[in-house]
């Protein structure tokens, strides 16, 4: 290394660095090792398992929307026949008594996963944006609709169901108990989460972010951004493949709800209001949104209404998703500025808090009155009880939304007021904000 | 010797529209060549033409001999010839460091590898580094380029531009929009960063252009209707009345 490249160069990481670096992966294993010991019940096990595919299914999405600034519409796709191809695996290789045990099925979802976006992404890719977009749901809705015409592969709509405890046993391991498909999926989050992340950090992956910055220059530099994006898609969908397989290994069964619209929406849902600036942010969205869609539903009965209020609400107000927000903070933690914006927070709380619980309480109001106006107006949403007739219940919301709003509007200026003072203070420090 | 560039004929139609009216250029090697003209008169078309941004109608662009007409972008730049923008263009969420890095890869054959740790290659390090220092911008290095000053940002922009070591460069109004001491400045980067390699440069400065420049083409209405030394261009009557006017005298 000559003098220059030391000096205007980065500095290369220390050994601390490195064991900081490597000591989170493990630490990460070993918590998702410790993890059923601590939430024992069967219920917990299904959650983790459900998490640890949305995650990896989140992050593939992110290698087209948040590395590469691809918007794809369909990325169920390769999600969908990563599963039913496993599941035609399954079936196949017990009937056969294949020597292929359970664990290696997902891999066989991956390379579904590949193929399919291998032949369908060279000509989507030609093009990002609106292009892009507009392709990628056509190839949805194609595949989505002959999921319920080729009865023979799909099985309609009932789908296609298999035992997975015919194969090969491992270590004695016959995959029926929840634990041990707990343990099958946690090993392939980790395995992929570390593959994805390792691929950000090669000529590959940088380019990918060049070509999502300005597709023109890349052009000049020597690149062909159709490549770069292309390459990118094939990544995307192996990773959504290895989700899909999962899944199906995970519920014993596919059917065309994997491959579509639906699956397509969430899980640009969870990518998103995670952040897709961040590496982690799909993490921390796959880990939000199925907590959110598994609590919601025992709450309400129009929780997709609430999970599209909040997608509004990030998409508004914190478009660099829940990651971003947390990451907003960190140069006013550096700076030591943080506790000057904390306090108009919990002023801003209450008045905030006030404002949904009106919204909340008008929403399942007119819900009860257009859903079932006939029944008991003796309601409950959100584990509490009233009475949907009662005028009184009308006020309160009607209190609650709009004194709410005016109060939260005037606090929300003092938030952006001592926002404003902290950030300040950590640029006079030389922390960037 | 063949020409480092070289145009025949060229022209480029947009409908019935002729921007770019039978243009013959010849660029030779080592030469630091001015294209100078009035507002309108086809010089980034020209610049566009030769680095694949866009096609000519007829005609043929020859780098080194070869024709590169009809090629994409990027193999154009593959053959060691790169442009820079005339409005800065660059990638605005990725740091100084990250640009130079993505325009040096190429170059060192790293392709499309995705089985390479990016931090650990000796040799993009070591060009991205001596490109970083050259363009003085190594206590800027972990900056967003969307984030720069001005003239931060057009010194990336050359950066970003002869980072490849592409021995031909085409520099698209470098200096335009930057004060005095800025333009000073940038000059004598691109003299130094463009040491023994062939430049066409676009430049409405004229202190800039008979400063630097070994020769100079003038480009009016999509026709070139001079090419010579500077001081051939500057005692020369078609010119004066076209266009130098008065900023000659």
């Amino acid at each position: 290394m000559s003098e220059i490249a030391s000096h205007a160069a980065p500095p290369l990481p220390v050994v601390a660095d490195k064991l900081k670096f490597y000591g989170l992966w493990v630490a990460a294993a070993v918590a998702l090792v410790l993890l059923p010991w601590i939430f024992t019940s069967g219920g917990s096990l299904t959650t983790f398992s459900l998490i640890g595919i949305s995650i990896i299914f989140a992050l593939s999405y992110n290698i087209l929307l948040g590395q590469t600034g691809m918007l794809s519409f369909g990325h169920a796709v390769y999600y969908g026949l990563g599963g039913f191809l496993a599941i035609h695996s399954i079936n196949i290789i017990s009937a056969n008594k294949l020597p292929i045990p359970l664990p290696l099925v997902p891999l066989i979802g991956a390379l579904t996963g590949l193929l399919f976006a291998a032949l369908l992404g060279w000509v989507s890719t030609q093009r990002s944006g609106t292009a892009f977009a507009m392709i990628s749901l056509g190839v949805a809705e194609l595949i989505a609709s002959s999921a319920l015409i080729l009865r023979t592969f799909f099985g309609g709509e009932a789908g296609i169901s298999a035992n997975r405890t015919k194969l090969l046993k491992l270590f004695g391991w016959n995959f029926g108990p929840q634990i041990q498909i707990y343990y099958l999926v946690a090993a392939w989050t980790l395995i992929a989460v570390i593959a994805m992340y390792a691929l950000t950090r090669t000529p590959l992956g940088r380019m990918c972010n060049a070509v999502r910055d300005n597709p023109e220059r890349v052009q000049f530099v020597g690149y062909n951004p159709h490549a770069v994006r292309y390459l990118a898609f094939c990544f995307s969908g192996f990773f959504a493949g290895i989700a899909g397989a999962l899944a199906a290994i995970n519920f014993e069964i596919a059917n065309s709800a994997y491959l579509g619209a639906v699956q397509s929406g969430t899980v640009l849902f969870a990518t998103y209001i995670g952040g897709v600036g961040f590496f982690i942010g799909p993490i921390v969205g796959a880990i939000f949104v199925t907590f959110l869609s598994l609590g919601l539903s025992d709450l309400t009965p129009v929780w997709q209404l609430y999970f599209g209020l909040i997608f509004i609400a990030v998409v508004v107000f914190a478009p660099g998703g829940i990651t971003g927000l947390f990451m907003m903070h960190r140069s006013l933690l550096k700076a030591g500025t943080l506790t000057r914006v904390l306090p108009s927070y919990l002023v801003t709380l209450v008045p905030t808090l006030a404002m949904i619980a009106g919204l909340i309480l008008s929403i399942e109001t007119i819900v009860h009155f257009t859903e079932n106006p006939g029944e008991d107006s003796h309601i409950k949403a959100f584990g509490v009880s009233f009475d949907a007739a009662s005028p009184y219940i009308w006020a309160l919301a009607a209190a609650l939304l709009i004194g709410g709003f005016l109060v939260a509007r005037k606090t929300w200026a003092f938030v952006g007021q001592a926002w404003d003072g902290a950030t300040s203070v950590a640029r006079e420090k030389g922390i960037a904000a | 010797m063949s020409a480092a560039i070289e145009l025949r004929g060229v022209e480029k139609r947009f409908g019935e529209i002729s921007i770019i009216k039978n243009i013959n250029l010849s660029v030779a090697q080592g030469e630091r060549h001015a294209l100078i003209g009035p507002n309108g008169a086809g010089k980034s078309t020209t610049f566009n033409l030769i680095s694949g941004y866009m096609a000519p109608s007829s005609g043929s662009v020859l780098l080194r001999g070869q024709e590169i007409s009809g090629l994409p972008p990027y193999q154009i730049n593959r053959r060691g010839l790169s442009r820079s923008f005339q409005v800065t263009n660059v990638f605005a969420n990725m740091s100084v460091w990250e640009n130079l890095r993505c325009a040096v890869l190429w170059s060192t054959g790293q392709r499309y590898a995705f089985w390479k740790n990016i931090d650990n290659l000796p040799e993009v390090r070591e060009r991205t580094a001596r490109i970083l220092a050259d363009i003085n911008l190594t206590a800027r290095r972990a900056v967003p380029a969307g984030l720069l000053t001005y003239a931060e940002q057009r010194a990336l922009e050359i950066g970003i531009t002869v980072a490849g070591g592409a021995d031909v460069i085409l520099l698209d109004e470098p200096t335009a929009g930057m004060s005095h001491a800025e333009t000073e400045r940038a000059v004598t980067l691109i003299r130094r960063l463009t040491e023994g390699r062939t430049l066409l440069i676009v430049e409405h400065d004229m202190s800039v252009v008979f400063g630097l420049a070994d020769r100079i083409s003038v480009l009016v209405y999509g026709q070139i209707i001079a090419s010579g030394r500077p001081e051939e261009i500057r005692g020369n009557v078609k010119v004066r009345e076209a266009y130098l006017g008065e900023e000659a005298a």
